[in-house]
């Protein structure tokens, strides 16, 4: 009863804005229904070749298939009680052709074998109907094929086998713990997603992925009803490309020794949530911020924003060429400035990495929705812009000889595109602890946790808040501050990085929903760096009255 | 075919819950077709269709409450989906705010669907763009744009004999026109239910008159200015403010309406006398659902009246527990329209700029995100037209800026409202505001 085709054509629409939520996909399953195999590898592989056959017979130069089941799992809980627990599965098959030097796209729930000729069909149809309006044909980057492969996200536990009992008295501990520390109101949830993903092309693969994703989240509220004020502190979990052992964190997994406990490669809600209890009742009473300059000390909680918005998207290449115009913008980041091979983006501290490889990072995959291999490589180096964010048909624009495999689509039934890989600060080679960057600061801010976030639509003007705001002078956390927002311009920012921590302080910051493209899709990724300094930056006081 | 009639709709339900063995039941049946087209770069670069039925039914024994959608509608389908709801609801746990299904009740008939809206197809949708990207090319600019239309129904029946029923239709259409130096951009968005009403070429026009004249933009400082809010920028900043008429967050004293002490600001002066706001999904240019989906009644209701806060939405569980009368909120559901509708007088934009003596004109703003969810201060960032106001007129582009700034603020700040017009779900004038907040400036074009 759903019916849903693409037309696609070279350069898709760039990047845009980070969505909040979970997206609803795909009809409601009993949560057992989550571990059934609805189809092997070998039934997966008749139904591919059986679209790829149909697609060269009807004229495609070019065709690939993904079958995708996407399960995606939610427990939402306030206060006391259970909001909703979801358990959503989605099915189906997409097929993306070029013909006469144009992409065509169809998909279909049906899986039958004539409802598969008969998307393929449709698919090189809809290429040749359009192929008119094509003024450059589709130019691939060749692709090798590998035959049939699969990769596995590894996890250690799949959260999806985990009774939701389990995860509803998890949340509702938390939750306890936050009411009987004094907070007035505390939302608490776990979204849970599992891609299974097969993809085959006329290059010659057959590549089966298994994808997992993890995010526990929640939100303390303390209210001061004498004073009228409120204030809020969210988790500072990543979200994870990882199973239900993320939520099990050890003392390896726990730095210590700041005002709070931060989190490397595992997670405790409960832990974070009573600290979340008290500072939150703190920042009711916490001194208001005098505007002005400060070296800001940003820890990966909070940088990984600042990451993808002022490094990630303005690199996407779609982007950069204007594919994105009327939705995300364009990007500052222009051609020419890359071909200088001179571009200063950043201090020489600045380098930026590309991958779609990084352990428990949520970008991590075998393949990419395009069937090339994971990858990584340089974006900035030693602050020099060096290169971009590119699929198999934009490749060529840079001269690659092949894609960096940055192709996804949120669905079997959404066309695949440009979208980011984990795009990462590398950490200082050197030993630098983090308490050694505070001390070598006079006048600053150490910020902690994601906040307010907004940029302009070609990435230069940004302005960003966060969770937890630390007064620093003298090489000294004084104690905390609150309506604080750093506005700066990207070029200016990351000039004025001037020291960054080691690899022992490396952590990863995720964010679950990027939007991009009109329909907008969804994707999630990753970025890692260690806590960074940035001097002289403008902060304002974002307090105002309102009678 | 995903667009049933009231009867089709109506059998479908009634099969549905006459499989039913819970308490109580509830059954919902919407269905859509939707349509786009997206162009960049002065070409078409992608197109699609999606057809969708789905049909979800909320089982409950006592307290406990299971859902389970299906898209298949064979009996043998409906009767799995029910079971399954039931099965989840007995595993569930009891939800302290369940509130007890409401019966039948007198819904007003919607008036949002239209025919020719409903009937566009991929060449309809061609032929429109194709005349967006005329104007680009004869004005040797570049146009990237997005054209989307809908047509859907949403019904619902309930074991208590609630039965609603409701069509609507939609069509957007934004379009930026860049120059060939990237040193000018405009940008207009406009939504519809009658594809009647929209001419992408004129749209396209504007839009391109606005890259032209926006080229050579100069720095100004940043810092407080009147400023002329199209409707479009005007409902970038206030198009979410009507979600804040909200009686519980504003009794759980997380919001712009709680008081301090505790309590609400309900019946205070909040804005600026000549701010009215009201939500009416009966409106012919905003239509809405005339109920939401707890089963209750959307109508026309005043929010605020003469800058006073007049009503506060308020759910059932939350209304009983205080002891007050529910109230549905505006909008109903997932179609769009029936949100904000914001009075003003007559005059035009052109209009409003003659009566100023300095200010500066935005065309809309971009990536607004909240700042402080206590005063509602937002930050984000102008775009696709900004100008210079000297003397009654347009002097010269200005460069984009970042501000921080209050909807309720702007709101109490309100010099002239001019006529108003629907941009996106809302129905704003476009407005003239004194000391709107600047804060930085941005080189994005």
């Amino acid at each position: 009863m759903k019916r849903r085709n693409f037309i696609g054509m070279a350069g898709m629409g760039a990047a845009g804005a980070l969505l909040h939520g979970l997206p609803a996909i795909g009809r409601t399953i009993a949560e057992a229904e989550a571990l059934v195999i609805r189809a092997d590898t070998a039934a997966k592989k008749r139904m591919a070749d059986i679209a790829l056959q149909a697609a060269r017979s009807k004229g495609a130069t070019y065709a690939d298939v993904r079958i995708g089941r996407y399960l995606s799992q939610s427990v939402i809980t306030r206060d006391k009680r259970v909001q909703g627990v979801s358990n959503t599965e989605s099915y189906g098959i997409g097929i993306r052709v070029v013909a006469n030097g144009c992409w065509g796209f169809a998909a279909s729930e049906k899986m039958d074998t004539d409802s598969i000729a008969q998307t393929a069909a449709l698919a090189v149809a809809i290429a040749k109907g359009n192929a008119k309006l094509v003024t450059e044909p589709v130019q691939l980057a060749p692709q090798k094929g590998f035959g049939e492969v699969s990769w596995q996200t590894p996890i250690e536990k799949n959260a999806f086998a985990i009774p939701v009992k389990e995860k509803v008295d998890l949340l509702l501990a938390a939750n306890e713990t936050a009411l009987t520390g004094g907070a007035n109101f505390v939302n608490a949830a776990l979204f849970m997603i599992n891609e299974q993903k097969y993809f085959a092309s006329t290059d010659g693969s057959y590549i089966d992925q298994d994808v997992h994703r993890i995010w526990p989240t929640f939100t303390v509220t303390k209210v001061d009803k004498s004073s009228g004020k409120f204030q809020t502190r969210d988790s500072l979990s990543a979200p994870m490309g990882m199973g239900y052992e993320y939520l099990t964190a050890l003392p390896e997994h726990k730095l210590t020794g700041g005002p709070t406990t931060l989190y490397k490669g595992r997670y405790d809600i409960l832990e974070d949530i009573k600290a979340a209890t008290a500072q939150v009742a703190e920042k009711i009473t916490a001194k208001s911020v005098e505007p002005g300059k400060y070296d800001l000390v940003l820890d990966p909680t909070h940088l990984g924003l600042t990451i993808h918005e002022s490094t990630g998207h303005p690199t996407e290449l779609d982007r950069v060429l204007g594919y994105e115009a009327n939705y995300a913008g364009t990007s500052f980041l222009t051609l020419d400035k890359w071909k200088t091979r001179q571009f200063n983006y950043g201090s020489k501290l600045v380098n930026i990495q590309a991958d779609k490889l990084q352990p428990g990072s949520l970008g991590a995959v075998g393949y990419d929705d395009e069937g090339v291999k994971s990858g990584q490589w340089d974006i900035i180096k030693e602050g020099i812009l060096v290169n971009y964010q590119t699929i198999r048909d934009q490749a060529h624009i840079l001269g690659l000889p092949a894609s960096q495999g940055c192709c996804y689509a949120d669905s079997w039934d959404s066309i695949q595109f440009q979208r980011m890989p984990n795009v990462s600060l590398l950490p200082n080679k050197q030993t630098r602890p983090v308490a050694d960057i505070i001390k070598s600061v006079k006048k600053g801010i150490y910020i902690l946790g994601r906040g307010s976030y907004s940029i302009d639509q070609q990435r230069y003007n940004f302005q960003f808040g966060g969770q937890l705001f630390y007064e620093i002078k003298d090489g000294q956390i004084t104690g905390m501050l609150n309506d604080v927002a750093y506005q700066s311009n990207t070029q200016e920012f990351w000039n004025s990085m001037t020291d960054i921590a080691d690899k022992s302080d490396y952590r990863l910051f995720g964010t679950f929903n990027d939007g991009k493209g009109q329909p907008s899709q969804s994707s999630a990724v990753s970025h890692g760096s260690s806590t960074a300094k940035f001097e002289g930056v403008n902060v304002i006081n974002t307090a105002r009255k309102i009678g | 075919m995903a667009i049933l009639n009231k009867d089709e709709a109506q059998a479908i339900l009634k099969k549905v819950l006459s499989f039913s063995k819970a308490d109580e039941t509830e059954v919902s049946l919407n269905g859509q077709q939707s349509g786009n087209i997206r162009y960049a770069r002065n070409a078409v670069s992608t197109a699609g269709e999606v057809s969708n039925l789905n049909l979800s039914v909320s089982s409950s024994f006592g307290k406990r409450t299971g859902n389970a959608t299906i898209n298949e509608f064979d009996d043998a389908s409906l009767a799995k989906v029910v079971a399954r709801a039931e099965e989840l609801a007995r595993l569930a746990p009891e939800n302290p705010e369940y509130m007890p299904l409401l019966g039948p009740s007198d819904f007003a008939e919607s008036i949002g669907f239209i025919p020719s809206t409903a009937a566009m197809t991929p060449d309809t949708r061609a032929d429109m763009v194709a005349q967006s990207l005329k104007v680009a090319k004869d004005s040797k600019l570049e146009a990237a744009g997005f054209l989307q239309n809908s047509a859907g129904f949403r019904s619902m029946m309930n074991s208590k004999g609630l039965f609603a029923y409701g069509k609507n239709t939609d069509v957007s259409f934004s379009v930026t026109v860049r120059n060939q130096e990237g040193t000018g951009s405009g940008y207009v968005d406009h939504s519809f239910n009658d594809v009647g009403k929209l001419d992408t070429l004129a749209l396209t026009k504007t839009a391109a008159t606005k890259a032209t004249s926006s080229a050579g933009a100069k720095a100004i400082e940043p810092g407080r200015y009147t400023v002329i809010l199209e409707p479009l920028a005007a409902s970038d900043m206030l198009g979410g403010i009507i979600r804040g008429f909200e009686q519980r967050t504003a009794d759980e004293g997380r919001s712009f309406m709680s008081k301090k002490g505790g309590g609400t600001r309900l019946g205070e002066q909040l804005f600026d006398e000549k701010v009215n706001i009201y939500s009416d999904p009966l409106h012919p240019e905003l239509p809405g659902s005339t109920w939401n989906n707890d089963g209750m009644p959307v109508e026309k209701t005043i929010w605020v009246e003469n800058g006073v806060v007049k009503n506060l939405a308020c759910s059932r569980f939350w209304a009983q527990k205080k002891g007050i009368k529910p109230l549905a909120g505006p909008g109903g559901g997932r179609f769009g329209g029936g949100g904000m509708i914001m009075t003003g007088g007559t005059a035009s934009v052109e209009d409003l700029i003659k009566n100023t003596e300095k200010g500066i004109l935005v065309t809309r703003f971009w990536y607004i995100r909240m700042v402080d969810q206590q005063t509602l201060v937002q930050t984000g960032l102008t775009r696709d037209g900004t100008f210079y106001i000297e003397n009654g007129q347009i002097k010269f582009p200005v460069k984009n800026f970042r501000f921080n700034e209050s909807p309720i603020i702007m709101l109490n700040n309100v010099e002239e409202l001019g006529k108003p017009v629907r941009s996106g779900s809302s129905i704003l004038p476009p407005m003239k505001i004194r000391d709107f907040t600047f804060t930085s400036l941005s080189d994005a074009i």
